[in-house]
């Protein structure tokens, strides 16, 4: 079997994984902060209290995502990093704003109570919103050229949108009554947005890339790919009913909602997957020109090969500990 | 003005990772403290272990976000300001920091939350172990850094082919030659760092006599940490110096102002290094101690500066640091012992026949930061002008920014650190006035409580 070949195969798949988690879980973190400021001052420490437990194992997949940019694709990890030096500083500083604030809010004292809120929401949008950013500019292969700009701009605030329904899908699993109540009117107004976003970046997407048009409309691929699209739309329609019915809402299957955003955000990466393929920068550099030496691979392989399972395992362990409402979780 | 792209690319690294390793320096040594709290209220049942367990699991909390956002902090900035330490040495230093998120990361944030929220809803036996992965989580943690950071300092186990380094065993590079030192040079500077951090707060509380029997144990606990571990750091210090004199003599020759080589060198106490003028001004030496110190011969040669033509670090700033690390560590000794005999001798919980021995703890209560600190900045900026060690200069690997972007970002991180670090201080101050009993209870409770007190009145 040629190592060479595989490896860098694998190490793409599990940073691309990695991500796609991080998306799903730090998505549902970061839209809770967003929506922060919309609730009143106990609801504030319920919405805190649903996501205290799991924000740091959740932010670590992103340190994951790009460890293995680092570890598996030095050569990359460089190009990205540089050409987007200003959205990684300025996401930084608001994941850092977000993740004290945790801590803060409840240890600094009653009297800056209020503002560690507002730098909670502050972080955690303007993280959000830099999240976006990078990710609009790697998809055009960091060019930074007028056209690539005005696509990271739509995805700057389609993410967002795309967190803030994460949040609201999340609060309905962890929270009930007034706020639960408070997480169906946010979904319900999120989500034409949302969709509206999801539905410009798939027609700005082959316009901004030939690379990505040609991949997409030559056939027969172009029928391979219908399914992704089809299932997406069914997903979407699925959330919009969800969020609207109220029988389903309140005989506890709102869980529901989170699992067609989970489905939503799978499709949509093996899209992107299918779209970047091979390149890791498109149109500049390919998985396997970027790799790092198979001897260095091998041996991230298989400490990767014994403790993803473990990490995976713990994972869910946590999750099942701390299921059920979150209303009496203290943070302090 | 313009400012040098290259200064403000260290400068604003140098930020990050000062800002940094304050907090992973309280963590790693205050977690095992707090497992070691959680054994003794498991076995004894007394309640003072739990509040003090309860207390100091806050602080170790706010710790260790601040650690966690620093963090990432740096894991973006290896590729940000210096993408060719990547590209040259990513094939060695990649699957180090691989690992370490692989084996330390989601390890301590996953069982973090059993930590802080998981009281009522595991067994204790569970709780005592979710404590223990998380100490062992920050340990593993410091393990692969300090390994990376060592292989830096100190390479081994590679070969290098068109100017890119390719490994040759995992195992050489991994426990290369200064790595066992500086691992346990700095988990033991952890431990004292949290010693010093535990016995100063407990003290400011005696000092207003805000907490019970807890604070008093927690202050005997520090002691007697700070009187074994503040020795043997002195020790350990000594090793690793003598296996910096073996593989890195320039930075020795910095650290003690040798100019020249020479037989029988002295030991500079004290002065103002002048690298112009290839000399130490208003030196107090003592003849001959410099090399007994690290040869341990009379009159054993040492290198001087003179040997490493553009090849040795700025000399004032890593003399400096070093001596700040030193006399700190002095002091540590000496208070360490001294809050021992006083703390252990009668048991005397008194705040008023303690009352200087308070005020010197509580004085030193961020000493460990300080000497951390230095001491970093005596191996880091001592490791210049190379990135590894030698082999790689730091110039040839740094991103290719503007000054002003730089500057710009640099003003943002430092502006953020600076309240981050108020707000860090101010907060440990707040907690430190609140009464213990309250933060073992779950706000139902509390409110019972309050309501209790007010019938009273």
């Amino acid at each position: 079997m040629d190592l060479g070949y595989w490896l860098p195969l694998f190490f793409a798949g599990a940073m691309g994984l990695a991500l796609l988690i991080y998306v799903i879980l730090d998505g549902y973190d970061l839209g809770i902060g967003m929506l922060l400021p919309f609730a009143d001052d106990d609801q504030k420490d319920v919405m805190v209290a649903a996501i205290g437990p799991f924000w740091d194992a959740n932010e670590t997949w992103i340190v994951l995502g790009v460890g293995i940019l680092l570890i598996a694709f030095p050569q990359a990890h460089g190009i990205v990093l540089t050409s987007l030096y200003l959205p990684v500083t300025i996401m930084l500083m608001g994941l850092i704003l977000r993740g004290v604030s945790f801590d803060f809010r409840v240890k600094a004292g009653d009297k800056h109570k209020a503002k560690w809120n507002a730098l909670f929401a502050v972080g955690s949008l303007v993280a959000s919103v830099c999240q976006g950013w990078m990710l609009g500019a790697f998809v055009t292969g960091l060019t930074g050229d007028a056209t690539s700009t005005l696509f990271a701009v739509l995805i700057a605030l389609a993410l967002p949108a795309l967190y803030i329904m994460l949040g609201a899908a999340w609060l309905l699993i962890k929270t009930d009554g007034e706020l639960f109540n408070k997480a169906v009117r946010w979904g319900q107004l999120a989500v034409l947005p949302m969709g509206g976003f999801l539905l410009l970046i798939s027609i700005a997407t082959p316009m901004v890339s030939d690379t990505i048009a040609d991949k997409w409309f030559t056939l027969p691929n172009a029928i391979g790919l219908m399914p992704i699209p089809i299932a997406t739309a069914l997903a979407y329609a699925g959330l919009i009913w969800i969020f609207n019915n109220r029988q389903i809402l309140h005989n506890g299957y709102g869980w529901l909602a989170f699992v067609m955003l989970i489905v939503m955000c799978v499709l949509a990466s093996i899209g992107l997957a299918y779209s970047l393929f091979p390149d890791i920068v498109l149109g500049r550099l390919s998985i396997w020109d970027a790799a790092s030496a198979t001897e260095s691979l091998l041996f991230t392989f298989w400490g990767a090969v014994i403790t993803l399972p473990m990490i995976l395992g713990y994972t869910i362990y946590i999750y099942r500990v701390f299921r059920g409402k979150a209303t009496n979780l203290s943070y302090e | 003005m313009e400012f040098d792209p290259f200064l403000l690319a260290r400068v604003q690294f140098a930020a990050n990772i000062s800002f940094h390793i304050l907090f992973p320096t309280i963590t790693i040594g205050l977690c095992w403290v707090l497992f070691y709290f959680r054994l003794r209220y498991t076995f004894s049942g007394d309640k003072a272990w739990e509040y003090a367990y309860y207390f100091w699991v806050k602080i170790f909390a706010l710790s260790f976000a601040l650690g966690v956002v620093s963090g990432i902090t740096m894991s973006f900035q290896f590729g940000t300001n210096w993408p060719g330490f990547m590209e040259r040495a990513g094939n060695i230093a990649g699957p180090l920091l691989g690992y370490e998120v692989l084996t330390a990361f989601f390890l301590e944030a996953s069982f973090l939350g059993i930590m802080l929220f998981g009281k009522d809803r595991v067994s204790n036996r569970t709780h005592l172990i979710a404590t223990a992965l998380v100490a062992a989580g920050t340990t593993f943690s410091a393990f692969w850094i300090l390994s990376l950071n060592s292989w830096m300092q100190t390479p081994a186990g590679y070969r290098i082919e068109e100017g890119v380094f390719f490994v040759e065993s995992w195992w050489a590079a991994i426990f290369n030659p200064s790595f066992p030192y500086r691992f346990a040079h700095m988990l033991n500077a952890s431990l004292l760092t949290a010693s010093f951090l535990i016995m100063g707060i407990s003290a400011w509380r005696a000092m207003r006599g805000v907490d019970g029997p807890a604070t008093w144990k927690v202050m005997r606990t520090g002691a007697l940490m700070a009187a074994v571990l503040a020795p043997l750091q002195v020790w350990i210090g000594d090793l690793h110096g003598l296996n910096t004199l073996k593989h890195q003599p320039a930075k020795i020759a910095a650290i003690e102002g040798i100019w020249e080589t020479e037989k029988g060198a002295a030991l500079t106490l004290f002065g103002f290094p002048d690298e112009e003028a290839k000399t130490t001004h208003m030196a107090i030496k003592v003849p001959g101690l410099a090399s007994l110190v690290l040869t341990h011969e009379w009159d054993g040669e040492l290198l001087g500066l003179n040997e490493f033509e553009d090849e040795h670090p700025p000399v004032a700033p890593v003399f400096w640091a070093f001596r700040v690390m030193v006399g700190i560590g002095m002091l540590m000794v000496l208070v360490g012992w001294w809050a021992a005999w006083r703390l252990f001798r009668n048991r005397d919980e008194n705040r008023d026949t303690q009352v200087w021995l308070l005020r010197a703890l509580s004085v030193m209560t961020f000493s460990g930061w300080v000497a951390v600190l230095a001491g970093w900045y005596v191996t880091e900026i001592g490791r210049q002008p190379w990135v590894v060690d030698g082999l790689l200069r730091t110039s040839e690997v740094v991103a290719d920014h503007s000054s002003a972007t730089l500057a710009g970002t640099l003003f943002g991180y430092i502006l953020l650190y600076a309240f981050l670090l108020v707000s860090y201080i101010a907060a440990l101050r707040y907690l430190a006035t609140k009464p213990a009993r309250s933060l073992s209870l779950t706000p139902q409770q509390r409110a019972m409580d309050a309501e209790r007190a007010e019938g009273d009145a």
